[in-house]
């Protein structure tokens, strides 16, 4: 990411379904391929599209406004299943930058920061009402506020998320993970330098 | 010191640094890579103009785009072929020891890894899928992750982890007739749900999980992501020790003797302490078998399946409704007698040797029944080998089962191993998601005992029915 993002504002789409696994963000068939790019045409594909290919005209990211939200309220333990990193590049893809959603199943939730994708979490009752306000005021942007850690929207709904603070700062700033690892270079090293010598056997790994 | 958990043992022997925000920096010991969700990391390090550092501690293999007909190559399934094509370049490129196609040890992944001793007691190892802690039964500690971290380990063999609580699932007793390895984790994930075990390290113990082989305990890990946990583990035993020693990446001589030491000190202490504990009594459970959409889904064979109007929570409620819309089936019905149309034993939960020996025994002198279609997809060749060196391709071919090469097949349904709309499935794997093995498909999860007894029946087999195809 090059860009600040202390904000993410725009329509949200309501979708208060609990456990949407992987395998429905972004079906397997998708899969077949070696690049990020292009894969929000598979998103949802199995709720978006029919057996034959026509379009299922009350899913909610067919109809309008909804086609063009940025953020997704949904149910609990949204992105269980496979570890499909997939999954978050389909969302981006499609033009979602955030989900709103009572909890995340924990790789979804990783591998979202690591592509500045927000995984906002609030209370049961708060993303119950968040997807009600979504369905009902549909043209009214909701706004996650990263510097302050709340989400706002129509109504007056103004409630707190939970995030650490310096994943709130990396969702804001973009992240250079690998980068900032690396600088930890000479830790590492020592680690391993003294773990040969602990564990030779972990480095004699030949077949 | 302090008694200090299996998990606390391990997490102390390998962290590197403390970071920001409750997470840490952690050394990864082995690295397994596969061909759906490594290309990205390789071009984003290639990209980068980074290397990777240890490829002597990563390790790699193409199982899941594969096709596991017998006559397979490269381009059997539509555009798998530039992935097996990717995977073996980036290995060749950055010098990492790949089991490739026409390879004995080929396989699925978290089949192999252990299989070759890639595993062992007391390691950390990561894998871009979330069934890598099949391997947590050796006694290490090994998560999914997903691409991006796929990409931090090529660069650093380090991951960041948010250090998880530790839940100590206790399974006790001894296990009725025909109930095992897979009856345990499909009773504890509908127990807690799907995500009862989020953010927790796993620990299963009890004299249930020692009285299990080490390759039934590994389904058992297998699970742990249904229930929301990335990481189970279990002290490493001598049945542990004892299937390790002589595998080909196991250590050797005097390394061997050293390593068994500390392996040796792994296990939890008397008197650690956990966030979350539960116990399980298993002489109390029947053959597990999934209802729905989600494992969490999941009944004894004879009860009856829930009422909708039985889950207190409205989400729930609905995802009960919306399930058995999909599945076909009714609130009040026994899943026993069901027909099916496809059986599919393999995955890896259960496409081991003790897996395709347990299902033999029900299959032999056996014939699958009329209108059924039915599978045995071994974990790897290396299992495929030896289930023919004991004539058990020889029992499930007579029986009319397909009898396929080594790969992920029907369970991540990326090749042509699907299972049609409206068709229903017992598979030994491990998802039941709506589509995940084909449109439409409807799956029920069960182990290879169930699944055997059904592709000979037609049906899903009750109690009674497992006792005269036993005896």
């Amino acid at each position: 990411m090059s860009q600040r993002q202390p904000r993410i504002e725009g329509i949200a789409a309501p979708l208060p379904r609990a456990n949407i696994d992987t395998d429905q963000i972004i079906p397997k068939v998708h899969l077949i391929s070696v690049t990020r790019d292009g894969l929000g045409d598979g998103l949802f594909s199995e709720w978006r599209y029919g057996p034959g290919g026509g379009v299922i005209a009350d899913f909610v990211l067919n109809r309008d406004p909804w086609r063009r939200a940025a953020i997704l309220v949904a149910g609990p333990n949204f992105g269980c299943g496979s570890s499909r990193e997939h999954a978050v590049w389909a969302l981006q893809d499609f033009g979602l930058r955030a989900v709103v959603a009572p909890s995340f199943a924990s790789i979804f939730y990783e591998n979202a920061f690591k592509n500045g994708f927000a995984p906002v979490i609030v209370g049961e009752a708060d993303a119950a009402r968040l997807a009600a306000i979504a369905q009902d005021f549909p043209l009214d942007p909701v706004v996650i506020d990263l510097e302050r850690g709340r989400v706002r929207a129509a109504e007056g709904f103004d409630c707190a998320f939970e995030m650490d603070a310096s994943r709130r700062r990396d969702l804001i700033e973009g992240l250079d993970e690998i980068g900032a690892s690396l600088l930890l270079s000479p830790r590492i090293e020592a680690f391993r330098e003294a773990d040969r010598l602990r564990r030779p056997w972990v480095y004699r790994a030949t077949g | 010191m302090a008694p200090r958990t299996l998990f606390q043992k391990i997490w102390d022997d390998h962290h590197v640094a403390e970071l920001e925000g409750g997470r840490h920096l952690v050394a990864v010991d082995r690295h397994v890579l596969h061909e759906v969700t490594s290309p990205q990391a390789f071009a984003g390090l290639e990209k980068a103009g980074r290397a990777v550092r240890h490829p002597e501690l990563t390790f790699a293999t193409n199982d899941h785009i594969v096709s596991t007909d017998v006559a397979r190559t490269d381009a059997t399934v539509p555009g798998g072929e530039t992935m097996i094509k990717a995977m073996r370049r980036n290995a060749h490129a950055h010098g990492i020891q790949l089991f490739d196609l026409g390879d004995v040890r080929q396989g699925i992944v978290h089949v192999i890894a252990p299989e070759l001793a890639i595993a062992l007691p007391g390691v950390t190892l990561a894998c871009g899928d979330s069934h890598t802690s099949t391997v947590g039964a050796l006694g290490a500690l090994a998560w999914g992750i997903g691409t991006s971290e796929v990409e931090h380990i090529l660069a650093t063999q380090c991951a960041i982890l948010t250090r998880p609580k530790t839940m100590r699932v206790t399974f006790s007793g001894t296990a009725p007739a025909f109930v095992g390895a897979k009856d345990f984790i499909l009773a504890l994930i509908a127990r807690i749900g799907t995500a009862g075990a989020t953010g927790y390290a796993v620990e299963y113990a009890g004299e249930a999980i020692a009285a299990l082989s080490v390759e039934e305990r590994m389904t058992v890990c297998n699970m742990s992501v249904e229930a929301g946990a990335r990481m189970g583990l279990m002290a490493p035993d001598e049945k542990v020790f004892a299937y390790l020693q002589g595998r080909a990446y196991a250590p050797k001589g005097e390394a061997w003797n050293h390593a068994l030491a500390y392996w040796r000190t792994l296990p939890s202490d008397p008197g650690a302490t956990y966030d979350a504990q539960i116990a399980i009594d298993v002489s109390q459970l029947s053959p597990q078998v999934s209802w729905g959409t989600s494992p969490e889904q999941t009944i004894g064979v004879e009860d009856a399946i829930p009422h909708p109007d039985s889950f207190d929570d409205p989400v729930r409620r609905r995802a009960a409704e919306r399930a058995l819309d999909y599945i076909g089936l009714r609130p009040g019905e026994r899943l026993a007698g069901l027909a099916v149309q496809k059986v599919f034993i393999g995955s890896c939960t259960n496409s081991r040797l003790a897996d395709l020996r347990a299902a033999a025994r029900i299959v032999a002198g056996r014939k699958v029944a009329d209108g059924v279609r039915a599978l045995v997809v071994p974990g790897s060749g290396t299992v495929r080998a030896a289930a023919e060196a004991e004539g058990l391709d020889r029992i499930f071919r007579d029986a009319g089962f397909e009898w396929r090469h080594a790969g992920c097949s029907m369970c991540a349904g990326l090749n042509a191993d699907k299972v049609g709309a409206g068709e229903r499935c017992i598979a030994t794997s491990n998802r039941n998601f709506e589509g995940r093995q084909g449109p439409g498909a409807r799956t029920h999860l069960a182990s290879p005992v169930m699944a055997a007894a059904a592709a000979v029946t037609g049906r899903i087999a009750d109690r009674r029915m497992l006792q005269e195809l036993s005896s």
